[in-house]
């Protein structure tokens, strides 16, 4: 989490800075979410990510340094710079890399769980989606194909309040995401999403039903951005009082208080702030130096 | 060769798919209503030999089981979807041109998508909703493969090369082509043919046919248009006109060489290509031909389309907007 966190801010100087090109939607206040569900998987189960995944795959294994040096455009990156801030993974540690357009990555996400059914190799994925996704097509087609087969799926929202700049209560006249698990015939659950450990175990628990042939389960994670949907928007349309109340209710310090109530020491803690600074003062490093991709090399990969 | 082994195009097909699930037990089909067969008869049968596994019928979810199969392509299986009606396919679009042809490509290659889209295409008496010719549609998407075949041996041999591709593959037949139940079948003397039995052959991409030679003008045209040009093409000989018919058979990639060879033979070119006349493979190979092969070219290029309109209903207006054979000989004497 804390990972996630100063990698999010890094990449928000680096891009004021205009060392990073293109676009950014940064993840900051939605850390526990996306700790919580990849810690419930194993290595070689998936993840599909969102437009806002930099913190899913960092969670999922994809290391600071690749998706640096990514996002700088470099030959390098987890994706040798075709993809961008809108399309980091690697598949190598299960993360699919990111499907930008809302809604498209739930259907893909079931396939690969009929892939898993039909091979019988246990694996499970997730699917990373928003509140906004909530309302299209293909995520409801997609919930109903994974509930008609059984499929090993856990649909994982991140229900951040906003899309974009329309808030929730605009948009649906039920008050959870997770009631609509109910017109598929699939559990569903609301939870707070800043807490990892309620991510972890109830996703823990839906990966466990999944992988033992139960089917899939929704699971809606209340959370927050802690800045705009993306670098340029102040995010003005949000009311003070709910901006105020949820960025109080910060993931990470309030983890940190519930580890220094006997479980880590501060000087733990500061130790894994020390590595994280290193680790991403060391991607940084890397991604600035790291040659960009050759141009000559710009029709490989769209046929194969 | 058996005269039994005289086949139509979906003959082929259901030969080209039932020999591939038998060799690749991740290759499984899946589209609405194919438990009993789908629209053309692709998937007759293929349910009781190969059960609800491998042949799943589908709800009326065309964006979600496109993903699907999206997503079990990335994961190691090959799926074949079968659409009712390729003009279907449009209400999945994001999931073809935003995901299947791009997901190899923004990866930096970590993923593939081995995926075959088999779609009914063209008009038949059925409207404007169903009438779509999707190898125009889909024509522009880098990383797609577009496939249109006109006789049932080049049905089989491609459709075994679609299943075998690491690339999503369109796979688009014209509904008067099928010979689904020996209804609407269009020039059965030409579009029906012998295919081998038990040889396990296949036909490469970009590799186009000449399916008549001649010397004095070049027709390039394919699916249903392939066959009325033939039939021109027969009735111009007559008169000693000598026209030479290639057919692409895959547009995606086009095999432009053989066409600038045919060009540099005749000097005289004519497409003829059922889509709208903005945009389209006729757009682009006529282009092609004019920056590469202009100085073989003893007339204009000539392309015959269909209207850019909705296709309509009434059989005398669908005439009106689909290139006829009347259409196409008279392009041919405009340039001869």
């Amino acid at each position: 989490m804390v990972l996630i966190r100063r990698f999010e801010l890094r990449v928000n100087e680096l891009f004021l800075r205009g060392l990073i090109p293109g676009t950014i939607h940064l993840s900051h206040g939605q850390e526990a979410t996306a700790a919580g569900t990849c810690l419930a998987l194993e290595t070689n189960d998936r993840i599909t990510i969102t437009h806002r995944g930099h913190g899913q795959a960092l969670a999922k294994g994809v290391t600071a340094e690749s998706m640096m040096a990514e996002l700088f455009g470099k030959a390098t990156g987890c994706c040798g710079g075709r993809g961008g801030s809108l399309h980091v993974g690697d598949m190598s540690v299960g993360a699919l890399p990111a499907i930008a357009i809302v809604g498209a990555s739930s259907p893909i996400a079931t396939g690969m769980a009929l892939a898993y059914k039909r091979k019988n190799t246990g694996q499970v994925v997730a699917n990373f989606f928003g509140d906004g996704t909530a309302n299209k097509g293909d995520w409801h087609e997609s919930m109903n194909l994974a509930a008609i087969w059984d499929l090993p799926v856990v649909f994982v929202c991140e229900n951040n309040l906003w899309a974009v700049s329309t808030h929730i209560s605009d948009t649906m006249r039920v008050e959870h995401v997770a009631d609509r698990a109910v017109a598929y015939g699939m559990p569903g659950h609301t939870i707070d999403g800043n807490d990892p450990v309620a991510v972890y175990d109830t996703v823990a628990t839906a990966v466990d039903r999944a992988r033992s042939g139960g089917g899939p389960t929704l699971v809606e994670c209340l959370t927050y951005r802690r800045g705009g949907h993306k670098r340029d928007d102040p995010a003005t349309y949000r009311p003070t009082e709910e901006v105020d109340a949820w960025l109080a209710d910060d993931p990470i310090e309030r983890f940190r208080t519930t580890l220094l109530n006997g479980i880590m020491t501060h000087a733990q803690l500061k130790t894994i702030e020390e590595d994280v600074d290193a680790e991403l003062d060391a991607a940084v490093a890397a991604a600035e130096a790291a040659p960009v991709p050759d141009p000559r090399t710009v029709e490989d990969h769209v046929y194969g | 060769m058996d005269e039994s082994r005289n086949l139509t195009i979906v003959q082929g097909l259901r030969e080209a798919l039932r020999e591939e699930m038998l060799r690749d037990e991740s290759v499984f089909v899946m589209g609405e209503d194919i438990g009993i067969g789908g629209s053309f008869l692709f998937t007759l049968g293929f349910l009781d030999e190969f059960g609800p596994e491998r042949v799943m019928n589908t709800p009326i979810s065309e964006v979600g089981f496109v993903g699907m199969g999206v997503g079990a392509a990335i994961e190691g299986m090959r799926p074949v979807i079968d659409f009712q009606y390729g003009d279907f396919l449009i209400t999945a679009a994001d999931q073809v041109i935003q995901q299947a042809a791009k997901l190899r490509y923004m990866s930096g290659g970590q993923v593939e998508v081995p995926l075959v889209f088999q779609l009914p295409t063209g008009a038949s008496g059925r409207g404007a909703q169903h009438s779509n010719s999707l190898e125009t549609v889909f024509f522009g998407v880098p990383g797609l493969e577009i496939v249109t075949p006109s006789s049932p041996y080049d049905a089989k041999g491609l459709f075994k090369s679609a299943v075998r591709s690491q690339n999503p593959v369109l796979f688009c037949v014209h509904k008067h082509l099928y010979g689904s139940r020996g209804r609407n079948l269009a020039h059965r003397d030409t579009s029906t043919g012998l295919v081998p039995d038990g040889e396990d052959y296949t036909i490469p991409f970009g590799v186009a046919d000449i399916k008549r030679a001649g010397t004095d003008v070049t027709v390039v045209a394919n699916l249903l248009m392939l066959h009325r040009s033939l039939k021109v093409a027969s009735g111009l000989a007559d008169e000693g006109i000598s026209v030479e018919v290639i057919d692409p058979r895959t547009l995606v990639p086009f095999d432009l060489d053989s066409v600038i060879a045919s060009v540099e033979k005749t000097g005289r070119l004519v497409l003829v290509d059922e889509g709208p006349r903005k945009g389209g493979w006729s757009a682009h190979v006529a282009a092609e031909v004019a920056e590469k092969g202009l100085m073989y070219l003893d007339a204009p290029i000539e392309r015959v389309t269909s209207l850019d309109t909705p296709m309509p209903y009434a059989p005398g207006l669908e005439e009106a907007v689909v290139p006829s054979t009347d259409d196409i000989e008279a392009a041919i004497r405009r340039i001869i």
